[in-house]
């Protein structure tokens, strides 16, 4: 029994950490008011370019630092559209997933399936042979995906730039008179949560899986924005959302390496099941809000009667 | 209350603090303003009235940048650099006290005032900004919890909310739109006088109001506009009769409501031992209990945030009491539907009516048409009848004088004034028996203020009764026969109306404060 719950807490985090990372982007971006269903397009991105740098025999470390700038390249695209030429929230994040793996479709197809040497373990490191299996196997990528969420946190409740961030997601009219740029909080939330998500991405192909496949984001994008709406919009509650359903979902390999005999196709329900079980539990307690920003999707026109 | 004043200390050569020149500016075609003009000089408080709709608020708005205006200029303090947008007019020495309060809902008290104070560039922590707003708060004797979340304020909380805001600024140039709408005559006058203070100490002021009594005691100049051009151009108050203040802002007014004579008729309304808590768990009302009869009104005053917004919501279904009976005719209400309310002869005229009682992106019709749909009297169970709707709300609007639009318009392009004389059209049309109605003229001018105290005295004149939940003691003793006081959730014994003065009332209110 502990060998299987320690087998399952070694693999743990390359489960929870992309859907952490991404979900960290969105929250910001929707903090601030804009819709974004970008993250399928923004990991994929992220991927490849991950993937692409680390063949071209950069190392990896450029690789992780490629993934991110190609997220937040594609973001640059996306925050055009909806923040500067006002373009429906919901339609510019749709194309922009459909441009972000036509991208990769495109850019990645000659590269497809060949391993590289991706972010190392600790314990292959010099410094790390001695760590215990479940810390060995880890990189250096989970304590930074730790904090980037605490620094998330704290930007958010603690910092001015926060304040002004929430506020514009609230009430852009409001924000507006009290001296904040719309615009400019908003471009920047957009561009901060492309690079989150292609962060995300290279994680996938360079720190954890160390080769490219098309496709190899597989939804996990999606998944990040009901996880955030699980999380009603709040960083620590997203690592929570994020374990329970990357917990689950890295239950089933471990659970059929013991031989459990368990259809696969319910095997994958299970995360989604047990998230909107606890989705629905935790909405019915009284006074609970829903904890949407009250201005996300809508785009803000300083004219307009409120 | 008009106390002999110096006149506005000029510096003299100086520009004027704000000088806006042929403003044009219009909405979808909608013309709001038509070659307006306002100067407004160092040291003094400039008085701006106007009826409902006139370009009040959208002339401040040009000035403060909000809005671009489509020809004109703005020159502020003499510099001819045109400002960009409200953070370049912060950035200039202007702050605006906006009628409809920019305050962000699920915000602190503290958390607004800092976000605003850090946009014009003072580097204040939350915390420093609730020391801030309570020392502000205190010396205004304004109530105010910087901790509480906006959203769960009340009208009047908010308002307080929004001028320490931005008296807090420390602007040298202050407009504030509508500032004491639903304030009490006390935290009126408390800030009328300061900030009168503040111009005779060389800021320069704006207060815009539709109390006249306010223009005559606290202004040196008026500006008076109507329909969107300046009819008065910055006249000295001395002087200066306010009936032609009125009657160049408004036109000719209609004769004042009579007074409803006090005749009991059956008994309609009980309620006894009513409770009901805030959504932060504190105690709202309190064991509150009244009685009320057929062709009676009953005027509830109050410093607001004393239960008054959780006592509608109670009334009209949309809280859940804690406990007490509510019956209405011998029907028990407590936990009726709001359906069953209206179906009961219930109707509710809350203090915002674009929270619950409208719906803003709908036209004229449908909104008018929106309570009887259920009912069927607009149709079938399947299909409404359009035509019917058409001609209902043609025959409503011309019956009760809106303006601004036609069946088809939507009611977000309404001004105040003609969209609570919509709202009060449509429900005190057909079967009402208890009409609640919580600050029905906040905002109003003084024609509309007229129109809509009419509309209720006819309902009450024809047996409906009236719960008149207001901040306004004028409004109060013009309409009620009786009247109570509410404080922390709990009214005190009614008088008659004929025994109230404002005096008695006055210190009732503060007695209990
Ligand atoms: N953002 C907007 N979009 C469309 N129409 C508007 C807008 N702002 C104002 N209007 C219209 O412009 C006209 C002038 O409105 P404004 O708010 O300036 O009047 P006001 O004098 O302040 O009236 P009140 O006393 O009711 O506050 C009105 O007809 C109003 O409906
Ligand atoms: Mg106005």
């Amino acid at each position: 029994m502990t060998d299987f719950f320690l087998a399952w807490l070694t693999v743990l985090p390359g489960y929870v950490l992309p859907l952490l990372l991404a979900s960290l982007g969105v929250v910001l971006s929707e903090r601030a008011g804009v819709l974004n269903l970008c993250p399928e397009g923004f990991m994929a991105v992220g991927a490849m370019t991950g993937a692409l740098i680390c063949l071209a025999g950069q190392g990896p470390w450029l690789g992780v630092l490629g993934g991110t700038a190609a997220g937040l390249g594609l973001s640059a695209v996306f925050g055009l559209a909806v923040v500067v030429f006002r373009v429906e929230q919901t339609l510019a994040g749709l194309a922009t997933v459909a441009l972000g793996l036509g991208i990769t479709g495109v850019l990645g197809r000659s590269h497809v399936q060949k391993p590289f040497d991706g972010v190392p373990r600790l314990s292959e490191t010099s410094w790390g042979a001695e760590l215990p299996r479940v810390l060995g196997q880890q990189t250096l990528m989970l304590p930074l995906a730790l904090l980037l969420l605490l620094l998330v946190a704290w930007f958010l409740t603690r910092s001015a730039a926060g304040l002004r961030l929430r506020a514009v997601g609230e009430d852009p009219g409001a924000a507006d008179v009290a001296g904040v740029d719309v615009q400019i909080v908003q471009l920047g939330a957009v561009l901060t949560s492309g690079a989150f998500g292609g962060l995300a991405g290279a994680y996938l192909s360079v720190a954890s899986a160390h080769v490219w496949v098309e496709g190899m984001v597989a939804g996990r994008g999606w998944v990040v924005i009901a996880l955030v709406i699980f999380a009603r919009w709040r960083p620590l509650r997203c690592l929570a959302a994020a374990l329970l359903f990357g917990g689950t979902e890295a239950l089933m390999p471990r659970l059929q390496a013991l031989g459990v005999d368990f259809p696969v196709y319910l095997g994958a329900m299970l995360p989604y099941v047990l998230t909107l079980a606890v989705l629905a539990l935790t909405s019915t307690r009284r006074g609970a809000r829903s904890g949407a920003p009250a201005a996300l999707g809508l785009s803000y026109l300083r004219q307009d009667k409120h | 209350m008009h106390f002999p004043h110096p006149g506005p200390q000029e510096a003299p050569g100086r520009a004027p603090a704000l000088l806006l020149r042929g403003i044009d500016k219009s909405f979808d075609g909608h013309r709001a303003l038509d070659g307006a003009g306002f100067r407004l000089d160092w040291g003094e408080v400039h008085a701006l009235v106007g009826e409902n709709g006139a370009g009040k608020s959208t002339i401040m708005n040009v000035a403060t940048a909000v809005y671009a205006a489509d020809a004109g200029e703005v020159i502020v303090d003499g510099r001819d650099v045109p400002l960009r947008g409200p953070a370049d007019a912060m950035a200039a020495g202007l702050g605006m006290v906006h009628q409809h309060f920019r305050l962000v809902g699920s915000f602190t008290v503290a958390e607004n005032v800092a976000l605003s104070l850090r946009g014009a560039g003072q580097k204040v922590s939350v915390a420093e900004a609730a020391r801030l707003l309570a020392a502000r708060a205190a010396e205004l004797g304004f109530r105010i919890d910087p901790a509480a979340r906006v959203d769960e304020l009340s009208i009047a909380e908010r308002q307080r909310a929004e001028i320490l805001k931005v008296l807090l600024l420390g602007a040298g140039t202050l407009i504030l739109d509508e500032p004491t709408a639903v304030l009490t005559a006390d935290e009126a006058q408390a800030l009328l006088t300061l900030v009168r203070q503040l111009a005779r100490r060389g800021r320069a002021v704006v207060l815009i109001t539709h109390k006249l009594r306010e223009v005559a005691a606290y202004s040196d100049r008026i500006t008076v506009m109507r329909q969107g051009r300046t009819v008065l151009d910055a006249a000295p108050a001395e002087g200066l009769a306010m009936d032609e203040v009125a009657r160049l802002a408004v036109g000719e007014m209609p004769a004042a409501a009579p007074r409803i004579a006090a005749r009991p008729g059956v008994p309609l309304l009980s309620i006894e031992g009513l409770s009901a808590h805030r959504g932060d768990g504190s105690r709202a009302l309190d064991g509150l209990a009244l009685e009320l009869a057929e062709g009676e009104v009953l005027g509830i005053a109050g410093v607001g945030g004393n239960g008054q917004p959780e006592l509608v919501d109670v009334l009209s279904g949309l809280r859940r009491p804690g406990g007490g009976t509510i019956r209405l005719g011998g029907a028990d209400l407590l936990t009726a539907s709001p359906a069953a309310r209206r179906d009961a002869g219930l109707r509710v005229v809350p203090a915002d009516r674009f929270d619950s009682a409208m719906a803003p992106g709908l036209s004229l019709a449908e909104n008018l048409a929106l309570t009887g749909v259920a009912s069927g009297r607009f149709g079938g169970r399947w299909l409404v009848d359009r035509r019917k709707m058409r001609r209902e709300a043609e025959r409503l609007i011309a019956d009760h004088e809106v303006r601004g639009g036609g069946p088809a318009t939507p009611a977000s392009l309404l001004s105040g004034g003609n969209a609570q004389k919509l709202l009060l059209a449509r429900e005190v049309s057909d079967g009402a028996r208890l009409l609640v109605a919580h600050s029905p003229s906040r905002g109003l001018d003084l024609r509309a203020t007229r129109a809509v105290h009419g509309a209720i005295a006819e309902g009450v004149a024809r047996g409906m009764a009236c719960l008149l939940i207001s901040e306004d003691l004028e409004e109060i003793m013009s309409l009620s026969t009786r009247v109570c006081v509410i404080n922390n959730g709990r009214l005190s014994a009614p008088m008659p109306a004929s025994e109230v003065t404002p005096e008695r009332l006055g210190a009732l209110l503060v007695g209990h404060a």
